[in-house]
């Protein structure tokens, strides 16, 4: 669109602008929290630059006991607590996923479709509507604090398996005939051409997968009562809410800002095949 | 090397039956086309060779051995599809090597076989590129290449050609043709253009409604076309047909225009007669036509127009340029040996 009007670029640009102060300013805020001692943060009016004690603050919340006063965790423990959930429900989200859909596409077997919308199904029942029984579940299963306690219930995806469905559909049946005249057997013919045909696909949901699998807080909330196990979304929370005493806000904002880096690292790092698994159609 | 016999080849789906009992011979060496109109089942039948179809019934022998229940990867065979099918993240050489590593050939021998059969195809400086990087009909040869590395039985090529622009289907046209020649592979070849099956051809089986018409070499299917649907679908411009009767020596065409033959007995007759056979003659053609259109294609002229005397559309090609005006009346005779007869009934041919 090519439009020569002077105004409505100023007011397309304003509007812009305050979209971006809207998202910049909390972080804005959280870094400058980051680099204050504690009792800075509880004077009025809060500071809008950043002080110098950010990596005093920093090698606190890192690697020192965390709040003072209270026992959770050092936030490198719990950065990788996250890590290892996001990670396994990432990955595991995939490899099911794109098994479960390699079979509904390729493989005629009783209930093929059945299978498919049972599968479809479950998108409706969300961990959080399912909340008890898949507690009760995990409990007696003894997975209560632990990785797998933690990732397996939120690993079943439908939305991963359908988007995988529509990516194998889109790959013509030829590539399955030609395989198979070269000898390959369905799992080669997985490996070897499905795999690598929906590369894109993989990272832009791996993208995807990995900030919802961080983002988490309800389910990690309930399954963790081991501090050792915390993860850092939550912890966050925690530490408002710790002892009776002022929060501080140094440590806070800076557990916050440790939160934010690792989806922004996997989105920076990602970005070119995500941005391609999720437009390009040809195949 | 092998010949294929197809016998009493059946295929269903579910009750609807689109193949009747295909019989077919095929000899080692021979370059065979099917040919038909869409949806006549000639892609099924390919595909059935190549064991990407299940058979419902009757077999299929490849070398004198049954392959019904074999795997297409174990019926020494290699397809070449409409689309290609090249897979599209690999290199022109992994493309062509993917067949032979999948079976365990040593690196050295597919690495020779590969570069082999790109000197062949003249594909050599193409193959460390992507199947996108590559035009048309580059990968047309890709697809010819990953078919010939193997050294297969059979060559089956499911329309391989239809993706290309009018130039360029001619030239691989005849290089598919120098090429089976040179390497002296069985080949079945599926397309529903005529030229192609005509042009590529020792034999063309015509298929239709999942029916052989007719199996036979092209100038056998042009010259005695089996039937109607033969006649007409073999040749450009098609066949006129003409609907009249025999008296008993002469055949009368609609208008009364009276043609001698030798058939001695009294039926209604549909006539066949090519447009390049009726030949000009003013003074006493028996068919004589009111021209409507006029095509000069500078080889040939098209005349379309009725038959006089009826509303039956008829077309005559005429050599060279010839001076004709729209609304002109032209005679033609008919030659008797250029006369296809059939029966209006059975639409078969009737043997004069």
């Amino acid at each position: 669109m090519v439009e020569q009007r002077p105004l409505l670029a100023i007011a397309a640009h304003i509007i812009l602008l305050l979209g971006v102060a809207m998202v910049a300013f909390p972080v804005w805020i959280t870094f400058v929290g980051a680099s204050h001692e504690a009792e800075r943060m509880l004077q009025s009016p809060i500071p809008m630059w950043p002080g110098d004690q950010f990596f005093v603050n920093f090698r606190q919340t890192m690697w020192g006991s965390g709040l003072e006063g209270t026992q959770t965790a050092p936030v490198y423990m719990m950065l990788f607590n996250s890590l290892v959930m996001a990670m396994m429900i990432a990955i595991g989200k995939i490899a099911i996923s794109l098994l479960s859909a390699f079979a509904i596409v390729y493989f005629k077997f009783p209930f093929r479709m059945g299978f498919f919308w049972m599968i479809f199904i479950t998108l409706m029942l969300p961990v959080e509507v399912r909340i008890l029984p898949t507690f009760e579940v995990v409990a007696d299963l003894g997975m209560l604090n632990s990785y797998w306690g933690l990732t397996v219930p939120l690993i079943a995806s439908a939305t991963a398996t359908f988007m995988f469905r529509q990516v194998f559909l889109t790959i013509p049946d030829e590539m399955l005939e030609s395989a198979r005249i070269d000898g390959a057997g369905p799992m080669r013919f997985f490996w070897d051409i499905l795999i690598p045909l929906s590369r894109t696909n993989i990272a832009a949901l791996f993208v995807i997968l990995f900030i919802y699998g961080w983002n988490q807080y309800l389910w990690p909330l309930l399954i963790t009562t081991d501090t050792e196990m915390m993860t850092i979304v939550v912890s966050i929370k925690q530490m408002l809410e710790a002892a009776e005493q002022s929060p501080q806000w140094n440590i806070i904002m800076m557990t916050a800002l440790l939160a934010m880096l690792p989806p922004i690292l996997v989105v920076i790092g990602m970005q070119k095949l995500f941005v391609k698994g999720l437009t390009e159609t040809d195949k | 090397m092998a010949n294929i016999s197809l016998n009493s080849l059946t295929k269903k789906y579910g009750s609807t039956e689109v193949l009747h009992h295909i019989e077919a011979e095929i000899e080692d060496g021979e370059f065979v086309v099917i040919v038909g109109p869409s949806g006549c089942g000639k892609s099924t039948l390919l595909r059935m060779v190549a064991g990407l179809e299940s058979v419902t019934s009757g077999d299929v022998m490849i070398g004198g051995n049954r392959v019904n229940d074999l795997e297409p990867a174990n019926r020494d065979i290699a397809m070449v599809f409409q689309n290609y099918a090249l897979y599209p993240h690999m290199s022109v050489r992994q493309n062509m090597a993917y067949g032979l590593k999948i079976r365990g050939k040593p690196k050295e021998e597919i690495t020779r076989r590969v570069e082999e059969a790109a000197d062949i195809l003249e594909i050599g400086a193409y193959l460390d590129r992507k199947p996108r990087q590559l035009s048309g009909g580059q990968r047309q040869r890709v697809a010819m290449g990953r078919a010939i590395v193997r050294d297969p039985q059979v060559f089956l090529f499911d329309e391989p050609l239809s993706n290309l622009d009018a130039k360029l289907r001619v030239q691989m046209r005849l290089e598919i043709r120098k090429l089976q020649k040179r390497l002296g592979v069985t080949s079945i070849f599926v397309t529903h253009d005529q030229v192609e099956a005509m042009t590529l051809g020792d034999r063309l089986m015509v298929l239709n409604g999942g029916y052989v018409e007719q199996f036979g070499t092209p100038i056998e299917l042009y010259e005695r076309p089996a039937s109607v649907f033969v006649a007409g679908f073999i040749g450009s411009p098609a066949m006129n047909f003409i609907a009249g009767h025999s008296d008993g020596g002469d055949l009368i065409l609609p208008g009364g225009a009276k043609i001698r033959t030798n058939l001695s007995r009294k039926a209604d007759i549909l006539v066949g007669i090519r447009p390049e056979h009726l030949v000009r003659n003013d003074e006493d053609g028996a068919i004589s036509m009111q021209v409507e259109v006029l095509e000069h294609l500078g080889g040939v002229t098209l005349l379309h127009g009725p038959l006089e005397g009826s509303d039956q559309q008829i077309v005559a090609s005429l050599n060279g340029i010839s001076v004709v005006e729209v609304g002109e009346t032209v005679r033609f005779d008919a030659p008797e040996r250029a006369l296809h007869l059939f029966d209006p009934a059975t639409e078969k041919r009737i043997e004069a």
